[in-house]
Order: structure tokens, then C-alpha cells, then sequence
């Protein structure tokens, strides 16, 4: 395990009496791509801002590196950022941009230079050092922004947002191009993000936010397959999420049906929150199914079906690869280890919201 | 802290800079004393002077319907011409937006001196060669002020209600018409502001026996200051401020800023 | 083909204002030219433009160059620093501060005249004031400064108004971006903020230099006859000696120094008049 780059300690952060962020504390270890996730107003974006510098702390600590940084400014930070909206500087020509941070450091102009070239060549964009940011497309400044803070060679590199403002084909091309870049420079990756496929897609780490409190940290593996609380189940992915009581060890009931599943420590006759993800509830003829049910809507995705069925009173939303016309009456079966048992949530700031994406 | 405090004590300065001249007028508009240092007492009898003074009465409607005249002829004028160098190719739309702005750099007293010679010369100065001048000053202010919004509409809705069976005229006062109307109403005031504030070239085009306000407090000045003056000034300042109160904070103003 | 005559008809609308533009903009400059080349009695000259080496005349443009540079000087070192303070103040009431600031420029130009007369008199109010605080009097009316002041407090707004356009439309993240890349205040100030608010400086310099240049009233109400400026040359030779020959050369003399000086400091300057609101 390498060690932990950045530590953040009970941070506390309020705009005009709201509280954004609530006792916040969290470690980056180096070389790692870790991605803060969630909806709009859950404090990401604070997070990152404290980190970079923009935003001080009401209370704790930041530590980089060992030492305390609390309260130094953006530039004698030993990180860079990229900026939602790029925030070239339009005044600039492109290679002006990239150089700006190394000419404050007063190095040579041959370094520059090289440098320069470097990192054009690194985004994919040789020979545009001549030319005047607005004649760059979004896809292409944002490539720029990262160029321009990867040049100071920075041991974290932030970035807010970065693909939020590009289309999604280019979304998808740039999301390789991250990882690709992260394996390169080996350094930290700091991204923050509502969209949760590309969380998935890029993170070693991925934190999940809301209202101002960390939800679960864990791998894109831990957080999809084993989801901490119904709000986590629900931001990433689609998911079935229905109450029921927790019989005994390995036994819940729900919607007035028994279903085993491989969850323990719950208590006896405890009510929970279930959690079913669409492909993972399979669909049989009515007699060898758990509950039965009807098939009201049918929508062609691609790779699979998108099914709703209604069963006992629920609309199941169903994945499959197998047709099953609207009226149909099917069966409903969930293997026991696909079944996901979590705690209702206790106090109010845990609880499950709706993420307004 | 310093530096809040350093930025405050600037902005008191420069505001009393701007202030403390209006603040004596007004104060001198209610000193019973012909002095200009001494407080006399409280009075009206300077307004009251004012409002019975024939000259300065019929200045003020002078430059009231200079004002609304000027503005209205050069809100129509330019609307239309804004529309026609819309339609324009690329190239000659930069000419005749050169063209526009040449009045706006030019020197007043040029403007001015230039019109009188023209006008001298085929007709006599007097209300008309004003207002054409006033006209001739204003037209820019409104092209420039509508020429943004036409190309920020989008021309396709144009077509669009036109391939829905409107006519021309229909699809104008339906599809362009609301787009441009903040520009022109914003061109319409200020041609009107431009037109009330106006000296020079209203100095060399009104020719003997009429009046501006401007030109008789300039005329008034050479001679001497009236306390009346002082009455008038604190009467236009309020209405100065009205006006703008009313155009940045009113309802349209409002509306204007919530489509942003 | 339709569409290439409904836009040819469309651009007719413009036709009337072209009328206008030829009558009343382009003709009255063709009679300056006329009058400028020649004689009482009509016959060619260079004499009218060439009267501006007339020591007098000499003296009073440099006179009203020195006075519109003094000004335009105040004026960017005054509203430079305001137009940043007014950008700090991230507050509820940003738009009304503001408005505060521009409200003097729609009170009446000669009134603004009169109030500085009455400011500056030897018996007016600043004298006053300094003579009951035992201070010794100022006897600045009818002095060139008395003119700078005037035109000054004239022609702030002008100035105020576009640099602080240009200034808020710096966005933060691009400040925040400068800082992020190691920029300290002063790199970013000079970097990036006086830069990005050029082009505003640049208009507001030719809306405060042009009009201190040409400018008659103010130097004729507060100079006291004794400030002569260029302008105040020009309209005499017009309307005193009617002498419209040598007030046209003289005219388009100064129509020439203020085209230089828009080309000196680059017409870029991107909002004219509508930087005004």
C-alpha cells in the first residue's frame, strides 16, 4: 500500500449559515485515482476547492505530504487544477497558457519550450501552440487546461468536473485518455463528478457524497455491488429498492414473500431497506417463480430489455436479454446472493434523498 | 481588514467627489440669501420664481420635446435601418457600421459646426434644423443598441413562422418584434438622455430666439448665476434620478434581467 | 431565389436612413472641406488649415492637448482602482452601488458647470469652508486646473463605466486559475486582470480624451476668458468673427488630432456607447 498523499481532518465548511460540509474526513494515498461522487450540492466541489486552496476550512485540517496546508494560498500549493470550464486565459495564446505557470517559476525558455511540446504532444494536440483559444474546441481547451497544469509537474492534479461541458462520444474518448494519462505521469488524480458511469469507469477509489457527509468509500466494484445504504444504491446504477423485515439470519421477507439471501447481523424482525439491481432479478414461467407478475412495459435497449413487471403491489424494473411482451404473466426469481440487505437509515442527514442530476 | 477599510474610505471620497457638487446646489435651492456662502433661511421663492419665469419654462419644453421628437424619429429611423443592414452581406454590414459610428467619435462642436454651415446655407436655422440635428446625433445610439439583439435572435423562427403560412409583416411583429424590443426601448432612452444632456451641437443649430436648457444656463452663466438655476438643477437631478431608478430597478428592467 | 429578394427587399429599410446619413453626415463634412480650402470669395487657399502655425492658435491646441491628457490621466488613475473595488464588493446591492456612481452623468452637462463654479469661486464654498478653518484660499477659478477639475467630474463616468464592464466580465475561475498555477496578487493583477481589461481602457480613454480635447463650455464658463482653448478658438472664429473659412481649416485640424489619437490608442475598443448601460 503506498502512503497517504493528503489527509483531510474533521473538515467543517458553511456558506451563509449553510452547512456544505460536516466534520468531513477523508485520506488520498499516492498515485491514486480517486473520484468524489454525487449529486449536485453534496459538497464535491467544496471538497476539492479546500483542497486546491480556493476555500478555507472553518475548522481542520488539510495535511499534504505531512505538513500542514490549511491555510496556504492556491499558488504555494504543490497541486494544480482543471477547471469545469477550462479558464484558459483568453488573452493567451495556447502555448502562452501552458507556459504561464512555469514562467512564474522562472525557468529557462529552452525548458519551457520542451516542456511546451511535452504536454501538447502528451493531450494529443501538436502544433497548436500558436494558436488563440477561441479557435479551439471544447474537447480541445479542456485538453489544453490539462496540459497547462500538468506542466508544473504537480504531485495531485484536481480536476472539477473537466468532461461535464463535452458531449458524450468525447466523453467517452476522454475518459481513456484520463487513465491513460494518470498511468503516464504517475501521479495523484483527484476528479470530482456527478456522473456515476464515469466514476466507475476511471476510479481506483470512489467516494460517494450527499448533503455534506461521506456515504461509503470503496473500489467501483465495492460500491456497485455492495452499497452501503439505499442512497448509494440508488446514485449508482439502477436499482430495485423495496422495504422489508429482516426475518432472522439469511431470511427477509418482501412484499409478503420469503426470500433467502447470505446476509447476517441484522437482528430478528428488523426492518430494512432491499436492494435488487435490474440484471440481476431473473424472469421464469409463473409456477417455478417466488412471486408472480405482469409484464406492463417493454423497452428495447440494445444489449438487453428494459421490463417493468408488476408484482404484489411493486414495479420491478428488470433487465434481461429474453423478450416478454406487455400483458405476459411471468415469474420473478432472485438468487440469495444477489440480494443486498442494508440499514434504514437512522438520523435524518443519512437519509436517502433523491439525487437531482 | 485594512484593505476593506482602505477600499471603503476610496469609494467615500470618490462619492463625495461626485456628490458634494449636486448637494450644494440643492441646499443653495432653499438659501433665502442672494449670497452663495450664507444660509439666509429656508425658502421656495426660488422655485416659485422658477416656475414663473416664461423663459426657462418654455426652455424646459423646448428640450422636452426635442427630447421626446428626436428620439422617437431616430428610434424609427434606426430600427428600420438596423433591420436593413441585418439583412446585409457581411462586408457591407461593417461599412455602414464604420459609417454609423462616425458620428458617435466625432468631436460635437465638429458635428455642430458642420450642420450649421450645411444649414446656413439652404434654409434658416431654427426648431426643425435642431431637431434634425438632434435626429442626425441620435440615429447611432439606436442601430447599435438594436443591431446586438437581431443577431442574437435566431433568423431561422423568422422562417419558420413564414413556412407556417404568416405573412412578412405578421411574422415581424410576432417573431422579430419581441426579440428587439429591449434594444430599441433601450435605444429609444438613451437617444432621449443624449438628446437632454446635449449642448454643443444644439449651441450651433437653434439659431436666435430658441432655447435648450443648456443653452440658457449657458447664456444665463456668462451673465451670472440665478439662485433659479440652482431650484432648476435640484428639480432635474430628482427627476435624473427617477428616471434611472425607475429604468434599472422597474419591472422592465426586472424581466430583462430574469432572461438572462 | 425567393429569399435572396426578400432579403434585398429587407435591406431597403435601410434606405432611408442612407438618405439621411449622406444629407446630414456626409454632406456637412463636405462643407467643412469646402470652406476650409478657400477664400471669402470662393477661391482655393491652404491658408485656413495653415493658420494653425499661428503662434496663438498653436499655443491654444497644445494647451487643449495638455489639459485632455491631464484629464484622461485622472480620470484612468481615479477609475481603475474604483472599477476594481466596485468588482470586489461581491454584494446584494453590487447593481445599485454602481448606479449610484453613474447617476451624476444624467444630470444636466451645464449644470455640472454651474455646481463646480460654485465650488471653486473665490467667495464659494471650498474657500469658505478653508477660510473658517484658517487655511489660506484657493484661487483656482479661472485657472487651466479649474477646467481639468470640471472636466474631470464631467467625464468620470465615461471612464468608470467601461473599465468596470470589462473588469466584471473576468470570470473568477480564470483568477482562480492564475493563482492555481502559481501565480502570486501582483503576477495576477498584471498578467491577466490589466490585459483582460484593456480593451476597456482603451474605450474609456477615447470617451474621456475626445470630448477634454474638443471641449469649448467648460473651458469658456471656468477659465474666465483667460483658458483658451482650441475649441474656444474655433467657436469664436465662428460665431464672433464670423470667420468661417479659418473655423472650418481650424476644424479640420482638430478633426485630424482626433482621429490620430483614436488610431494612436487602437480603436479596439469594443463597447462605445452601449458600454453605457
Amino acid at each position: 500500500m503506498s502512503k497517504r498523499l493528503i489527509d483531510l481532518q474533521h473538515i467543517t465548511k458553511s456558506f451563509g449559515g449553510q452547512t456544505v460540509l460536516d466534520d468531513l474526513s477523508l485520506y488520498i494515498r499516492e498515485n491514486e485515482f480517486l473520484t468524489l461522487l454525487g449529486p449536485s450540492g453534496c459538497g464535491k466541489t467544496t471538497t476539492l476547492r479546500i483542497i486546491g486552496g480556493f476555500e478555507t476550512p472553518d475548522s481542520g485540517n488539510v495535511i499534504f505530504d505531512g505538513k500542514n496546508i490549511t491555510s496556504l494560498a492556491p499558488n504555494e500549493r504543490q497541486l494544480n487544477t482543471v477547471f469545469q470550464k477550462y479558464a484558459l486565459f483568453p488573452h493567451m495564446s495556447i502555448a502562452e497558457n501552458i507556459a504561464f505557470g512555469l514562467k512564474i517559476k522562472k525557468k529557462s525558455k529552452a525548458y519551457i519550450d520542451d516542456k511546451i511540446n511535452y504536454a501538447l504532444k502528451l493531450v494529443n494536440l501538436e502544433g497548436f501552440g500558436k494558436r488563440s483559444v477561441d479557435s479551439l474546441s471544447g474537447g480541445q481547451q479542456q485538453r489544453i487546461a490539462i496540459a497547462r497544469a500538468i506542466v508544473n509537474e504537480p504531485k495531485v492534479l484536481l480536476l472539477d468536473e473537466p468532461l461535464g461541458a463535452l458531449d458524450l462520444k468525447l466523453r467517452q474518448d476522454m475518459q481513456y485518455e484520463l487513465i491513460r494519462l494518470k498511468n503516464e505521469l504517475g501521479i495523484t488524480f483527484i476528479y470530482v463528478t456527478h456522473d456515476q458511469e464515469e466514476a466507475l469507469t476511471m476510479s481506483d477509489t470512489i467516494v460517494v457524497m450527499n448533503q455534506g457527509y461521506i456515504q461509503q468509500i470503496g473500489t467501483p466494484e465495492d460500491i456497485y455491488n455492495e452499497p452501503t445504504n439505499a442512497f448509494v444504491a440508488d446514485f449508482i446504477g439502477e436499482s430495485n429498492i423495496i422495504d422489508g423485515i429482516m426475518l432472522k439470519d439469511r431470511l427477509v421477507q418482501v412484499l409478503g414473500v420469503d426470500f433467502p439471501c447470505v446476509d447476517e447481523g441484522f437482528g430478528n424482525h428488523k426492518p430494512v431497506d432491499v436492494v435488487i439491481r435490474p440484471e440481476d432479478v431473473e424472469l421464469v414461467p409463473p409456477e417455478s417463480g417466488m412471486l408472480e407478475g405482469d409484464v406492463i412495459s417493454l423497452i428495447f435497449k440494445g444489449v438487453h430489455w428494459e421490463i417493468e413487471v408488476l408484482a404484489n403491489g411493486y414495479e420491478w424494473l428488470v433487465q434481461t436479454t429474453q423478450m416478454h411482451p406487455v400483458g405476459s404473466h411471468v415469474g420473478i426469481r432472485v438468487s440469495p446472493f444477489n440480494i443486498q440487505i442494508m440499514n434504514k437509515p437512522e438520523s435524518s442527514d443519512e437519509q436517502a434523498v433523491e439525487p437531482d442530476v | 481588514m485594512v484593505k476593506k477599510s482602505a477600499e471603503r474610505i476610496y469609494l467615500s471620497l470618490i462619492f463625495l467627489f461626485l456628490y458634494l457638487p449636486i448637494v450644494v446646489l440643492i441646499v443653495l435651492s432653499f438659501n433665502d440669501s442672494k449670497t452663495k456662502v450664507q444660509w439666509g433661511g429656508f425658502t421656495l421663492k426660488w422655485y416659485r420664481n422658477l416656475f414663473s419665469s416664461s423663459s426657462i419654462m418654455e426652455a424646459f419644453w423646448t428640450t422636452i420635446f426635442l427630447a421626446l421628437a428626436s428620439a422617437l424619429l431616430a428610434t424609427l429611423l434606426g430600427t428600420l435601418a438596423a433591420l436593413g443592414i441585418d439583412a446585409m452581406k457581411k462586408r457591407n454590414q461593417a461599412i455602414m457600421i464604420g459609417a454609423t459610428n462616425i458620428p458617435l467619435l466625432n468631436a460635437d462642436i465638429v458635428t455642430g459646426l458642420s450642420l450649421m454651415l450645411l444649414f446656413v446655407r439652404f434654409t434658416r436655422l431654427g426648431m426643425g434644423t435642431v431637431l434634425i440635428a438632434h435626429i442626425t446625433f441620435n440615429i447611432p445610439y439606436v442601430i447599435l443598441n438594436i443591431l446586438p439583439k437581431l443577431k442574437q435572435s435566431n433568423r431561422t423562427t423568422y422562417e419558420a413562422a413564414l413556412d407556417l403560412g404568416a405573412t412578412p409583416l405578421y411574422a415581424f411583429f410576432k417573431i422579430i418584434w419581441p426579440q428587439i424590443r429591449p434594444g430599441v426601448f433601450s435605444g429609444f432612452l438613451m437617444a432621449m438622455t443624449m438628446s437632454l444632456d446635449d449642448f454643443s451641437v444644439t449651441y450651433f443649430t437653434k439659431g436666435a430666439g430658441i432655447n435648450t436648457l443648456s443653452t440658457m444656463i449657458y447664456t444665463e452663466m456668462r451673465k451670472g448665476i440665478r439662485p433659479e438655476m440652482y431650484a432648476l438643477s435640484t428639480i432635474l437631478f430628482l427627476l435624473a434620478l427617477i428616471l434611472l431608478l425607475f429604468m434599472n430597478f422597474g419591472p422592465s428592467a426586472r424581466k430583462g434581467k430574469e432572461e438572462r | 431565389m425567393h429569399t435572396q429578394l426578400r432579403s434585398l427587399r429587407r435591406q431597403l429599410l435601410a434606405g432611408p436612413y442612407l438618405l439621411w446619413m449622406a444629407g446630414f453626415i456626409l454632406l456637412p463634412v463636405v462643407m467643412i472641406f469646402y470652406y476650409a480650402f478657400t477664400t471669402t470669395s470662393g477661391h482655393f487657399t491652404l491658408l485656413n488649415i495653415s493658420s494653425i502655425f499661428a503662434s496663438i492658435h498653436l499655443k491654444s491646441l497644445f494647451l487643449s492637448l495638455k489639459l485632455a491628457l491631464a484629464c484622461t490621466a485622472v480620470c484612468l488613475v481615479l477609475s481603475y482602482p474604483l472599477a476594481m473595488v466596485l468588482n470586489h464588493m461581491k454584494t446584494k446591492n453590487q447593481g445599485f452601488i454602481v448606479f449610484i456612481f453613474i447617476l451624476p452623468m444624467w444630470m444636466n452637462f451645464m449644470l455640472r458647470i454651474l455646481a463646480w463654479k460654485l465650488l471653486l469661486s473665490n467667495n464659494g464654498v471650498i474657500n469658505t469652508l478653508l477660510e473658517t478653518l484658517g487655511l489660506p484660499g484657493l484661487d483656482v477659478l479661472n485657472t487651466p486646473s479649474a477646467v481639468v477639475f470640471c472636466m474631470v467630474y464631467d467625464f468620470l463616468p465615461f471612464m468608470i463605466l467601461p473599465i468596470y464592464n470589462a473588469m466584471s466580465r473576468i470570470q473568477p475561475d480564470i483568477i482562480e486559475a492564475a493563482g492555481d498555477l502559481g501565480a502570486g496578487e501582483l503576477t495576477i493583477f498584471f498578467k491577466i486582470i490589466v490585459p483582460l481589461t484593456m480593451p476597456g481602457v482603451i474605450s474609456g480613454i477615447t470617451m474621456v480624451f475626445v470630448p477634454a480635447l474638443t471641449s469649448f463650455a467648460i473651458s469658456d464658463l471656468l477659465g474666465g476668458g483667460k483658458v483658451l482653448l482650441i475649441g474656444n478658438v474655433i467657436e469664436q472664429a465662428f460665431m464672433q468673427e464670423y470667420n468661417w473659412n479659418l473655423g472650418s481649416g481650424l476644424s479640420l485640424v482638430l478633426m485630424v488630432f482626433v482621429i490620430a489619437s483614436m488610431a494612436l490608442v487602437g480603436s479596439k475598443g469594443e463597447e462605445g456607447g452601449a458600454g453605457v448601460w
